[in-house]
């Protein structure tokens, strides 16, 4: 098996870690979770920054940590890249020395690093004769990026890489790390505790409370899920991948084609035809009809069946409807008056009116 | 003038120099990394010299060394002679100048954050390497002040010196002495020469270290 196999159990002074879960060979799974779950903790402990008291961490076949036998790898042979709130750049080294850091000790291992080219999705070549102490937040987080992953890793891991830096410098980081990303040959683990961040990168979702799962799936699902605090919150939304199918430039819409149908959206300059995109509909956009509506002004109509319905824990007078359209999950919040007038109850085919979506990636 | 007080003053300050960076490099990096109980008692005992008269330091010296001493056997086994000699100089300069030496590399080694060395570990370098890529170049100005301020501490010395050393010309008779040596012979001619050699060498170190610490390193890649 290629890929990472996680069993933690430790005891800290504020909570109890308690967490099993394996990662695949590829693909980027976003780790979130009330502050003090344990987030950051678990990723030490595959890092090897930090001890379990109980566990084992296996990558493939190698054994990284296993306190029954007694192994643990150090942290420099596990071959792991990883970056955090602070970009921890070298300062006694520029940024071409900070990005030769690593990529010099990683010897000839095989992975992802084609220096070149990686410099340029991160957008840093200009900055290689520079001192790290003179770039912006945004810039240094991208060296720390580059520097990661230049040392070739097999996993990478990012601790929240984008929550100490102001508005300008989060859009710039995301944007690059969902180019980088995208491409990536290993499997990524990322902290998060922000819905966009998530949204925008994720394949696979853990939530993590109290120190244990509480939740892992495709991301599509774990975002609609309505026990959950995704879903829960104010402008949470449901997140559908799709592919655009054409773009009218007159009217400023673009077709995207999904498993439940086609949805007419708002084309921004990412929507370009055959290009992959993910849809986010929040679920206050989202309005429920039992026959289908006519004459409305609302372009998105989708045939569907109620999921499940959950009480919306912000506001009392609402709930959360989930529908499920041709293999599409929406979320729909209503009043609870609606939901008892129509009748709203698991099972019951709906239509579901989609006032206005936007392409997130 | 005889120029001997000089030359052996300047021997016994590089010789203690060296070996207080050779020991107390690690000594400081313990302290400033353990989170062992036994730690302040370790820094209690390192700054023990500061506070405490060199003569009593020097006093407990030479009884430990002295042919009386319970060092004593183990020492004529191993044909050793450490009082009256320039190497129970140099035992006692490195005990006494060691608060600042350490002191400095201490508080350079805890200046470092640890998420610089936990990067350098994910990055793929072990301890060693950790210590040399990245310790070394952002401690090097701590480095630079323990090595002058252990060098002119021990320049300085006298009690110490004087209590394990005593006054022989050409083994122990270091320039602090030989100018308590002059002014006991009411030779206060050479002693005024060897205390201006004195002064102004102190002086030009300490200038250069300032000077040094303002100026900052080359970028390098």
């Amino acid at each position: 098996m290629s890929g990472l196999a996680v069993r933690v159990s430790l005891e800290r002074a504020d909570f109890a870690l308690a967490a099993t879960f394996e990662l695949g060979a590829r693909g980027v799974t976003t780790l979130s979770g009330p502050s003090g779950s344990g987030k950051t903790t678990l990723l030490r402990c595959i890092a090897g920054l930090e001890r379990p008291r109980e566990g084992a961490i296996a990558w493939g076949g190698e054994t990284w940590c296993d306190t029954v036998r007694g192994v643990e790898v150090p942290t420099h042979l596990r071959a792991i890249g990883y970056v955090t709130q602070e970009a921890h750049l070298f300062p006694h080294l520029s940024v071409q020395g900070n990005l030769d850091y690593g990529a010099k000790r990683a010897g000839s291992r095989a992975g992802a690093a084609d220096a070149g080219r990686l410099a340029s999705d991160l957008g840093i070549t200009s900055l290689l004769g520079r001192r790290a102490e003179h770039l912006s937040g945004g810039e240094r987080q991208r060296v720390a990026i580059g520097r990661a992953l230049l040392a070739r890793p097999r996993l990478l891991l990012l601790d929240e890489p984008v929550s100490a830096l102001d508005e300008a410098g989060t859009a710039e980081v995301l944007d690059t790390l969902e180019r980088v990303l995208a491409s990536l040959p290993i499997p990524c683990l990322y902290v998060s505790h922000d819905l966009r961040e998530a949204a925008r990168l994720a394949d696979r979702m853990i939530w993590l409370e109290s120190g244990r799962i509480a939740a892992d799936g495709p991301a599509l699902q774990v975002m609609s899920d309505p026990r959950l605090p995704f879903a829960q919150a104010e402008d949470a939304g449901s997140v559908i991948d799709g592919r655009v199918e054409s773009v009218d430039l007159r009217l400023g819409l673009a077709r995207v084609a999904c498993d439940g149908g086609g949805l007419w959206i708002a084309a921004g300059p990412t929507a370009l035809p055959g290009r992959p995109v993910r849809v986010c509909i929040r679920a206050r956009d989202v309005s429920l009809a039992l026959c289908r509506p006519e004459k409305i002004s609302v372009l998105n109509v989708l045939e569907g069946r109620v999921l499940d319905v959950a009480e919306a824990r912000d506001v009392p007078s609402q709930a959360l409807v989930r529908v499920e359209a041709g293999g599409c999950l929406l979320l729909s919040r209503v009043t609870r008056k609606s939901v008892a007038e129509l009748g709203l109850v698991p099972g019951l085919p709906v239509w579901a009116l989609v006032k206005s979506a936007a392409i997130v990636r | 003038m005889d120029l001997m007080p000089f030359w052996l003053s300047l021997r016994l300050a590089f010789t203690t120099t060296l070996v207080l960076l050779l020991l107390g490099t690690p000594l400081a990096w313990w302290i400033a990394r353990t989170r062992s109980a036994a730690r302040p008692l370790v820094e209690a005992l390192v700054t023990l010299p500061l506070v405490l008269p060199p003569t009593v330091l020097g006093f407990y010296l030479l009884l430990l060394l002295g042919p009386r001493g319970p060092l004593a056997p183990l020492l004529q086994f191993l044909d050793l002679r450490l009082v009256f000699s320039f190497t129970g100089l140099v035992i006692g300069s490195v005990i006494f100048s060691a608060p600042f030496v350490v002191n400095p590399l201490k508080d350079a080694f805890e200046a470092i954050p640890r998420g610089q060395l936990e990067t350098a570990a994910t990055l793929g370098a072990g301890p060693f390497d950790r210590f040399r890529s990245v310790v070394l170049p952002l401690a090097a100005s701590g480095f630079v002040t323990a090595a002058v301020l252990g060098f002119a501490h021990t320049l300085g010395e006298f009690g110490v010196v004087l209590m394990i050393g005593g006054n022989i010309p050409g083994e122990t008779q270091v320039l602090s002495i030989a100018i308590y040596d002059r002014v006991e012979q009411l030779d206060y001619r050479a002693a005024q020469l060897y205390s201006l050699v004195l002064v102004a060498f102190s002086f030009a170190v300490l200038v250069a270290l300032h000077w040094s610490r303002r100026s900052r390193g080359p970028v390098r890649t």
